[in-house]
């Protein structure tokens, strides 16, 4: 299996950031309740994924990394590490490149703008944004893998949301017992979720 | 008959609205109209007025389910009676309740024999059965008495469906957690048959499969009786990975010491009820009849199946033998012809629009070859590929009245 397939297939379906990782679980339980919001909401995640991790691959591989400010300044800095500052340049960058996006999408596709607008500000503090970033430094990817490897968390996350919420629309007509009703029984749901898409790890 | 009738009318005020022993209604009402046709008619503006009631559609489906059940216990006892005389073994010798039963019997172990292997093959598949019933049941009649709903006759064919799925040799108190954890959770919690969103017989066996991969998986677990010998013999599907690429680019599937018939037969290694296509396509022929199970779905799956798998072969590998399969193999071999049509036709996990049948089916199929062809840690496919289309059907259906709704707008907009 190719490398970059690989990594696709594997971020997609087997370490789906919802269903393997369960990352993002707060968005991804409060906004399944429809299919159209949930399929707004992940394009919005495969979006800021597409943009964050590889924004962030450079960064860490250009600034932050051990070494890596030797690139421009010369030999004197190939000691310096300032991976410490990981963390909140990460988060700063996605909070950053969700505002710019938002203005963008505000100015030249309005439409698209008021189907996401709600969501785009939520994702800014959707785990499965950091966690994507996190995963693209331990994992060590490179530009071209990091671009993969956003397309593919985003599309799993958002393929995630959008069979939960389609659950969900059909639970509607369930006899699901009171105490269950609401968050437990979407925990339930999405525990079986995760065992339908363990077929697929491995690859 | 009479007296029977008479009986249950005579219990009938006791578990009536007010009587004593209220709480075991749900008992009486299953009782009897399992029995009976139920006297009640429709009051409120009901359109469909059939005699083919939910009871009758399960017991249509545990008859479809007959040839599986048949050939279940006749090939359990058929392989297990020729790893007996293969590695000549003293049965006397060996501590398995099993074989003072068949010597009391006097009917042998002769793999020969027809009602030999039948007998054999029973002492395995009842129990194992009776488990699945008893402690199905028992959380059956639990929900339905607390929360005061019927018992209902899904439970039927997911307790006659489950066993199938099981190696003969499964420790009997990991059946009785599989399908506890299939009824309650899997669809229990949701509020009883026709509520639930994966197959519950599916899902205690996928439970099972990723609790117990021991006693689910592997190479010695499919000959009743030798799991604790080390008797080891590979389903078709475990051995094609493990035999070298050269001998299978060279022979084919002339590898294998199945033959393609056998495997059509079913007298194989594999779970219980799974191993004959034949008898899954008697299955298929009632089920498709009586309209109860979907030939768009069973259709959908073999086109999934059989274009994928030939796209496969035309790729080719030097390096994967799965890749060299040929599409027609993967037809008969493993649980495919039965989770195509007892399993991913259950009206209530599938797709219900008719277009969303051909995509569901079509999905079903694509994944199960990608799990068995593509994905090295799992030899079968079939039973994770149904669960993964069961999740997407929801979003299907979704989309397919969406579409309809568009093109009708569309259509009336003039």
């Amino acid at each position: 299996m190719g490398g970059s397939f690989s990594i696709f297939m594997t971020s997609c379906f087997s370490e789906n950031m919802a269903l393997a990782f369960f990352l993002g679980m707060c968005t991804f339980l409060a906004m399944s309740k429809e299919v159209k919001a949930a399929v707004g909401l992940g394009a919005a995640v495969i979006v800021i994924q597409l943009i964050t991790i590889p924004v962030n691959n450079l960064i860490y591989q250009y600034l932050l990394n051990e070494g890596a400010l030797s690139q421009f300044l010369g030999a004197s800095f190939s000691s310096v590490d300032l991976r410490f500052v990981g963390l909140i340049s990460y988060i700063g960058t996605i909070a950053a490149m969700v505002q710019i996006l938002e203005m963008a999408l505000e100015k030249y596709v309005p439409a698209l703008h008021a189907q996401l607008g709600i969501f785009l500000p939520l994702i800014t503090v959707n785990c499965a944004i950091l966690g994507g970033t996190l995963f693209m430094v331990e994992r060590d990817y490179n530009f071209s893998q990091s671009v993969v490897f956003a397309l593919g968390s985003g599309i799993g996350w958002a393929l995630a949301i959008a069979a939960l919420a389609g659950i969900r629309e059909k639970l509607r007509y369930s006899d699901v017992p009171e105490g269950l009703r609401g968050l437990g029984i979407t925990f339930i749901v999405t525990g079986l979720m995760a065992m339908a898409f363990m077929g697929l790890g491995g690859m | 008959m009479k007296p029977l009738r008479r009986l249950l009318d005579s219990i009938h005020p006791h578990v009536a609205e007010g009587g004593k022993l209220r709480v075991a209604y749900p008992l009486y009402e299953a009782l009897d109209t399992f029995l009976y046709s139920p006297g009640d008619v429709t009051k409120g503006p009901s359109h469909i007025r059939d005699a083919m009631d939910l009871k009758r559609m399960m017991g249509t489906v545990v008859l479809a389910l007959g040839p599986c059940i048949l050939m279940a216990m006749w090939n359990t006892g058929y392989q297990a009676n020729l790893a007996i005389e293969h590695l000549r073994i003293d049965t006397a010798g060996l501590d398995n309740w099993r074989y003072p039963i068949i010597e009391a019997l006097g009917v042998g172990f002769a793999s020969t024999s027809m009602i030999a292997n039948f007998v054999h093959g029973a002492l395995y598949f009842l129990p194992v059965f009776l488990v699945t019933q008893i402690a199905g049941g028992f959380w059956e009649v639990v929900f339905a008495t607390i929360r005061k709903h019927e018992v209902n006759e899904g439970f039927l064919v997911t307790g006659m469906l489950f066993p199938l799925t099981l190696p003969p040799d499964i420790p009997l108190w990991q059946v009785a957690i599989g399908i506890s954890f299939g009824v309650v959770i899997g669809k229990e919690v949701f509020g009883g048959t026709g509520r639930n969103f994966l197959n519950p017989a599916l899902t205690a066996r996928a439970f099972l499969y990723f609790a117990y991969p021991i006693s689910m998986s592997g190479a010695s677990v499919w000959t009743a009786g030798f799991t604790a010998e080390g008797h080891s013999q590979a389903t078709p599907l475990g051995a094609i990975p493990d035999a070298s690429i050269a001998s299978v680019q060279e022979l084919g599937m002339g590898v294998l010491k199945e033959t393609w018939f056998d495997s059509f037969l079913g007298c194989v290694q594999g779970s219980m009820g799974e191993t004959s296509t034949l008898a899954c396509l008697i299955g298929a022929a009632i089920l498709i009849g009586t309209g109860i199970g979907s030939w768009r779905i069973m259709a959908g799956v073999l086109i999934g199946a059989i274009g994928f798998g030939f796209i496969l072969n035309v790729i080719g590998s030097d390096t994967n033998p799965m890749m060299l399969m040929p599409w027609y193999w993967h037809l008969v071999v493993g649980g495919f012809a039965f989770g195509t049509v007892f399993m991913a036709t259950d009206p209530v996990s599938a797709a219900m629009t008719e277009t969303g049948k051909w995509i569901y089916g079509i999905l079903i199929g694509f994944v199960t070859i990608l799990i068995r062809v593509l994905n090295p840690a799992y030899a079968e496919g079939i039973m994770l590929a149904i669960l993964f289309g069961n999740v997407f059907a929801p979003l299907i259906d979704y989309y397919v009245v969406q579409a309809n709704i568009k093109r009708r707008q569309a259509r009336n907009a003039e």
